[in-house]
């Protein structure tokens, strides 16, 4: 499996087959989140640039944009997931995936940190 | 505000049991330790406990207290008995109405002095702490009278839900137990707590039955920790500001700096008892804004308080417009997921046309419209309220 990488905004990214890169949020991010009630996902064929927010996670308290960590297109959404939240805490890098991105550029990925890079910013 | 935020005495305590810690009005504060709906619901079928120490608490002692408290507060006070607790509104005539809402608080009178002299206690919110001070102080009669503020000496523990009476009365001698577990509502004895003097008042902020207990800060932490430790086994949880919030929403009570703002009309918000205008024998009584506030009383309000619940779960925040009738109606003043109903309620002022049970509107929540109907407040009332 290649390498997963993180953005700074909790989000993490990762290469799949075919060109496609799969993207979800962190376990330390949805542990911070907790409580989650809502998720509002991006239509398939939006177009994102890094950086931007391509949907929304709400929780008791408070509503948080999730960030595009990469520019590319939405080509497919994890449709069942905001029926069931509990997966994204459960299984937040495997079954709470949250959209597959087709990439404008697969080397954007490059600056993204890894997973040793991320755990020590949410560690301090 | 980049000062420092004080720290109850419990805050180690929260520190080292999870609690996520963040600074609401200057303190530092759990906002929860686990989730807080599994706080909000322990608190509903067991019992939840809440570190309110940021709440300030006044001490108000003199032969002229009686009359000194009767002749600023918008409740009684003349007629209050030893052991009664009152909602009340603490005002000021400025303003362009003629009143300003400085805060809401509860004005307790406590047991008498050895040597008779009354004694008071006042709680008032965080967020209004200083210039409540300041303004009762600035009003303080050259004698008779002492006032102190003791929110950094003491701290104060509301333990609230089903199970909470019995599990505060565990700690208890036999005859302070019988005490507490038979004071009404809004009543209030001294009894020792866990070995520990105290204060215990059948109040709370949840919706539930309970108690607030005031002890000395020096032995907060030892009380907070007995009480913990008699109600774990019972399902008792700590809880955080983020279950104070939710719970307190559902019982449909106002929050000072959301439902009660320094302009509001208190009976367009449902807050017409925390108000008398007149004395026990029916003649005018005279506090800041008594005129004012008599103007509003015969008004009819353009906005009033109601309770709005969502199909969704997804909340609308303090600010979000609502929408009937294909017009601006008002705006929510809190809102939240409600976890004892599985959906989302929101308190919001609309105008009075409009402010009607059944009523449909659509609530602007980040733009998006979110089906929303006007229902009876509160939200949520426990099973067998006490007599």
């Amino acid at each position: 499996m290649a390498e997963m990488k993180f953005a700074k905004s909790h989000e993490w990214v990762r290469p799949e087959a075919g060109g496609l890169a799969t993207v979800g949020i962190s376990k330390y991010a949805v542990e911070a989140l907790t409580d989650l009630v809502f998720m509002q996902l991006p239509p398939v064929g939006k177009k994102v640039k890094a950086g931007e927010s391509l949907g929304e996670i709400e929780s008791v308290k408070a509503v948080s944009d999730i960030y595009a960590p990469i520019s590319g297109e939405i080509v497919e959404v994890n449709a069942a997931l905001p029926g069931q939240l509990d997966t994204l805490g459960a299984d937040p890098y495997g079954a709470g995936w949250i959209v597959r991105i087709k990439p404008d550029d697969p080397a954007e990925m490059a600056g993204l940190m890894d997973q040793a890079a991320y755990d020590a910013t949410v560690k301090s | 505000m980049s000062t420092t935020p004080l720290r109850t005495p419990l805050a180690p305590w929260h520190e080292s049991h999870g609690g996520r810690m963040v600074d609401f009005a200057g303190w530092w504060m759990p906002v929860q330790y686990s989730s807080i709906v599994e706080e909000h619901l322990a608190t509903r079928q067991a019992i939840g406990m809440f570190d309110v120490s940021h709440m300030g608490r006044l001490a108000i002692e003199g032969p002229s207290a009686h009359g000194w408290l009767e002749s600023l507060l918008t409740r009684r006070v003349a007629d209050i008995a030893v052991g009664q607790a009152r909602y009340t509104l603490v005002t000021s005539d400025e303003g362009p109405s003629g009143v300003t809402i400085l805060d809401d608080a509860l004005v307790t009178r406590e047991t008498d002095a050895p040597d008779g002299t009354p004694r008071f206690a006042m709680v008032v919110n965080a967020s209004n702490r200083d210039r409540v001070v300041a303004w009762l102080r600035s009003r303080l009669p050259a004698a008779g009278l002492s006032f102190a503020d003791r929110t950094a000496d003491t701290a104060m523990i509301a333990v609230q839900g089903p199970l909470a009476v019995a599990t505060v009365c565990v700690l208890c001698g036999d005859d302070d137990a019988g005490r507490i577990s038979g004071l009404g509502n809004y009543r209030a004895t001294r009894a020792f707590v866990a070995g520990q003097p105290a204060a215990v008042s059948r109040t709370g902020y949840t919706g539930e039955d309970g108690v607030e207990v005031v002890v000395q800060a020096a032995v907060a932490e030892d009380v907070w920790q007995a009480i913990h430790d008699a109600g774990a086994p019972r399902g008792l949880k700590p809880c955080g500001l983020g279950a104070r919030d939710t719970l307190r929403l559902e019982a449909g009570m106002p929050l000072y700096g959301h439902e009660l703002v320094a302009s509001s009309d208190p009976f367009a918000i449902g807050l017409g008892l925390a108000v008398n205008l007149e004395n026990a024998a029916g003649g005018p009584r005279q506090f800041p804004g008594r005129d004012a506030l008599a103007r509003m009383k015969a008004a009819e309000p353009s906005r009033v308080r109601v309770g709005l619940a969502f199909e969704s779960k997804r909340a609308a925040r303090e600010g979000s417009p609502v929408m009937a009738a294909g017009r601006e109606v008002g705006s929510v003043s809190s809102g939240s997921l409600a976890p004892s109903l599985g959906h989302a309620v929101a308190m919001a002022l609309l105008d009075r046309d409009v402010a009607t049970v059944g009523t449909t509107t659509d609530v602007l929540v980040r733009d998006v419209p979110q089906a929303a109907r006007v229902v009876p407040l509160p939200f949520y009332r426990r099973p067998s309220p006490r007599g």
